[in-house]
């Protein structure tokens, strides 16, 4: 019984970290009054440009810098549209999203000709596990060494940065200069003008924090999760995110949270397939998997409460003219 | 005696498209002294302020601060000079405590924990000097609003500033809050900084500055010792002419009550109670002017009444109709056919769709008229004829019914709105703001309009901040203050018997 539990759990951080990484991403885009509904396409082309870097120079690092790379361009794109130009954020973002899945399929197609996959990476290129120390001494010590071992050890990289993420994000946000000055400008940007600071450069800085989180992201995917990039392989994971960053009312440690309990219901979907549960029998397998999708709309329906988005969200900068 | 000039402009010029905002303005303030800024809504005063603020950058000119020729490219530049502003509308992150936003811009490194520390010794010692207390790990949303101007003035001083600018300071406060503002204005005068009061209210003038100028289309006209004038030289320099301060009318000769408001209840969005219990009558031949502070129920008064807003309670009699505003269903158009017609106090959000040509404005609300359509379609010629008329009748510049609303100047705009809802022929008209952003000669024949509606037998319903102009219209006046009508007196009251109404120093039952 402990067992399933910790393998659940154990599945659930590996499916919670590309949701947490998105989410908190898209906080930092949000909080400056950007809203981004382009994660998803950032993600999958950073999962992409990772993939095809890793699987063509073998390095999983260098496939890293790649996917963060395109992620940061793709953000700057949806920078360059909304808050240089003042174009509708949605909009944008679409149109990313679009981008990036017709982008990656024909690139990959094109470069590779394996049906829009990129080649198997293995070894190096791909991001291994990570032993803590003691793991394997600690194995068998009752319910601790299991979860020791088991549930904090044996992640890749990517996972543990995703999670110290969330406390690093927290201290940005509400212990530094920029930090203070990002909360602003989602709030009330011509506050921040009048005092002095640029509201286009603080937005843009914001943008490319999204790019770089999105990239890590979209990484994972395809270099730590799965070894090599699969068309339309976010599968909606961008937006789930973005739900979760709004169940999280756009706080850290509460999109945390919301990302641990999106990846708890994926986990137990893919456990409970074929299982019978006492009472129902044989749950369909569609069922399941609707189970994370159903609790979004229902868990956004009514209750979380009024989710109070930045003031400012959705609207470019524009100085008023007396 | 040598005076040294805090600032000192020198031809200032600032042109937006077609608008001449400021024309070759010339402007000395003394150091250590309180400057008033005056003229009307447009003349230009605010532009002049967000040249010095570094938010505009002037066309040509030249600004000296303490002597030395400056260009103020930015905000933070104005900040470095030791020029500090306090906007008309705050700029202030509601949500942050008030310690967040007097940091904000100045943190004094790229963390936080230091700066905050010294910035919450500077805030004590700054409340000790200049009598400016406020809780600095109170959230700015929470507070009332003669503290959030606080918290903005606190800002300013933080940064250094030397010369504080303040941009129409009393529009949201009480009576007793603006008073308390002057003291502060004037501590701050006396230990040597100097002050910046844009205003278009003399009494304000009067009771604070020591020096004014009169600023009027732009240009200033005037500069003036305000020991040696007197408001109503100020008046003639800012309108340009001899002002009638009052509206000529006869007394009222009220018939039947047209319009009767009973138990009126209305909450706003977060649930606070702001109409409480609210009962009047505005009879045919008269005009009812609600008199009050911005933000003490009015605005949801008028809007309840309308049909805009869904009240708690409350029965309206219009012309002999008598409508339940709690009742589940109703809608402005609805209210409209009993005969009553709305001119909102902001007719940017609610009065005119800005990017309408004009004559589609004109019949705004009324389309479903058989006269301008049938069925699904809108007959045009019918439309433009009608919004024509209107041009004509009610003086629209320019006469073009296809131009843009948002072309037109406030007081046009007005006009239009006002023209599309008398020439509805109702019997009865409420009015918020009538000459909100408007310019003096659409105010005289707007208040001419008013009258004259009134005359021919309707009621009128107006509300106004501007007290001046309650008096002036009004038969009778209702002050309300906490949502509540606190009294009624009529318009010849003295005007501190009335302030103190507004300020909810005199609570008496409303009959």
């Amino acid at each position: 019984m402990l067992d399933t539990i910790i393998l659940i759990l154990d599945s659930t951080v590996r499916l919670s970290t590309p949701l947490l990484l998105a989410a908190l991403a898209g906080l930092y885009s949000e909080r400056s009054g950007v809203f981004d509904i382009g994660l998803e396409g950032k993600m999958l082309g950073a999962a992409f440009a990772a993939g095809a870097a890793a699987a063509v120079t073998g390095s999983a690092w260098i496939g890293l810098g790649a996917g963060i790379l395109v992620s940061i361009a793709l953000a700057l794109v949806h920078g360059f549209a909304c808050i240089t130009h003042r174009g509708n954020q949605i909009v944008s973002g679409v149109a990313i999203n679009f981008l990036a899945i017709g982008l990656t399929a024909l690139l990959g197609q094109d470069w590779f000709r394996q049906g829009g996959r990129t080649p198997p990476v293995t070894g190096d290129a791909r991001f291994g596990s990570i032993v803590l120390p003691f793991a394997d001494s600690l194995r068998d010590v009752p319910v601790v060494g299991g979860i020791y071992a088991e549930l904090l050890s044996g992640h890749n990289i990517l996972v543990y940065i995703a999670f110290l993420a969330v406390p690093f994000t927290w201290w940005v946000l509400f212990r530094t200069r920029f930090g203070l000055r990002l909360r602003a400008v989602g709030e009330n940007p011509a506050a921040v003008d009048t005092a002095g600071i640029s509201v286009t450069w603080l937005r843009y800085r914001a943008v490319i924090c999204t790019g770089i989180l999105c990239g890590i992201a979209g990484t994972y995917l395809s270099v730590a999760q799965s070894a090599g990039f699969i068309k339309d392989m976010t599968a909606g994971k961008g937006f789930i995110a973005l739900a979760a960053l709004i169940f999280a009312k756009w706080k850290p440690v509460p999109v945390m949270f919301a990302c641990l309990l999106f990846g708890f219901l994926d986990a137990a979907a893919i456990r409970l397939q074929g299982q019978q549960v006492p009472g129902i029998g044989e749950v369909p397998v569609q069922a399941i998997q609707a189970l994370p999708y159903i609790l979004t709309v229902v868990l956004l329906a009514g209750f979380i409460g009024r989710a109070v988005p930045p003031k400012a969200g959705g609207t470019a900068y524009v100085k008023e003219r007396s | 005696m040598s005076e040294r000039l805090a600032i000192e402009l020198e031809g200032i010029d600032k042109r937006f498209g077609a608008v001449h905002a400021n024309k070759d303005i010339h402007l000395k303030v003394a150091k250590g002294s309180i400057h008033g800024i005056v003229g009307e809504n447009g003349a230009g005063k605010s532009t002049l302020m967000s040249i010095l603020y570094g938010f505009y950058h002037a066309d040509g000119g030249e600004i000296r601060v303490d002597g030395k020729t400056v260009t103020i490219a930015s905000s933070q530049a104005a900040i470095a000079l030791g020029i500090g502003m306090v906007h008309q509308h705050f700029m202030l992150v509601e949500n942050f405590t008030v310690l967040e936003n007097v940091i904000l811009g100045a943190e004094g490194g790229a963390r936080l924990g230091a700066g905050i520390g010294r910035a919450r010794a500077e805030l004590k010692r700054l409340a000790a000097d200049y009598d400016l207390k406020v809780d600095p790990d109170a959230v700015t949303g929470d507070l009332p609003v003669g503290l959030q101007q606080r918290v903005e003035i606190l800002k300013a001083l933080f940064r250094g500033a030397d010369v504080l600018i303040l941009d129409e300071p009393t529009g949201v406060l009480t009576p007793p809050e603006a008073d308390h503002l002057f003291r502060i204005l004037r501590v701050l005068r006396d230990e040597g900084k100097t002050v910046l009061l844009i205003t278009h209210k003399l009494r304000e003038i009067m009771a604070v500055t020591d020096e004014v100028s009169v600023m009027r289309r732009g240009e200033i006209v005037a500069t003036r010792e305000t020991s040696k004038t007197s408001m109503g030289e100020l008046a003639e320099l800012m309108v340009g002419r001899r002002v009638l301060l009052e509206v000529e009318k006869t007394p009222a000769q009220p018939g039947a009550p047209l319009l009767t408001v009973e138990g009126l209840n209305v909450r706003d969005g977060r649930g606070v109670e702001v109409v409480k219990d609210v009962s009047f009558q505005v009879r045919a031949g008269e005009i009812v002017g609600i008199a009050g502070v911005s933000g003490n129920g009015q605005s949801e008064l008028l809007e309840a009444i309308a049909g805009i807003r869904p009240a708690r309670s409350g029965i309206v009699t219009i012309d002999g109709t008598r409508v339940d505003l709690a009742a589940a269903r109703r809608d402005p158009a609805e209210i409209r056919s009993y005969g009553l017609a709305h001119v909102p106090e902001d007719r940017h959000r609610m009065g005119l769709v800005t990017r309408f040509h004009e004559y589609e404005n004109a019949i705004l609300g009324y389309h479903r008229d058989p006269a301008y359509g049938r069925g699904a379609f809108l007959d045009l010629d019918a439309i433009r004829d009608t919004a024509r008329a209107e041009i004509e009748k009610y003086d629209i510049r320019p006469p073009d019914c296809f131009l843009k609303t948002a072309n037109f100047s406030g007081g046009n705009q007005q006009k239009i709105v006002l023209a599309r809802e008398i020439e509805r022929d109702p019997a009865v008209l409420l009015v918020g703001q009538p000459t909100r952003g408007v310019d003096i000669g659409a105010i005289e024949f707007i208040h001419k309009r008013l009258v004259a509606l009134r005359d021919a037998g309707k009621a009128v319903l107006l509300v106004s901040v501007e007290l001046d102009e309650v008096r002036a219209l009004a038969d009778r006046v209702l002050v309300m203050f906490d949502g509540r009508v606190v009294g009624e007196r009529a318009p010849e009251t003295a005007e501190s018997e009335l302030g103190l109404l507004m300020a909810g120093a005199v609570q008496e039952a409303a009959e």
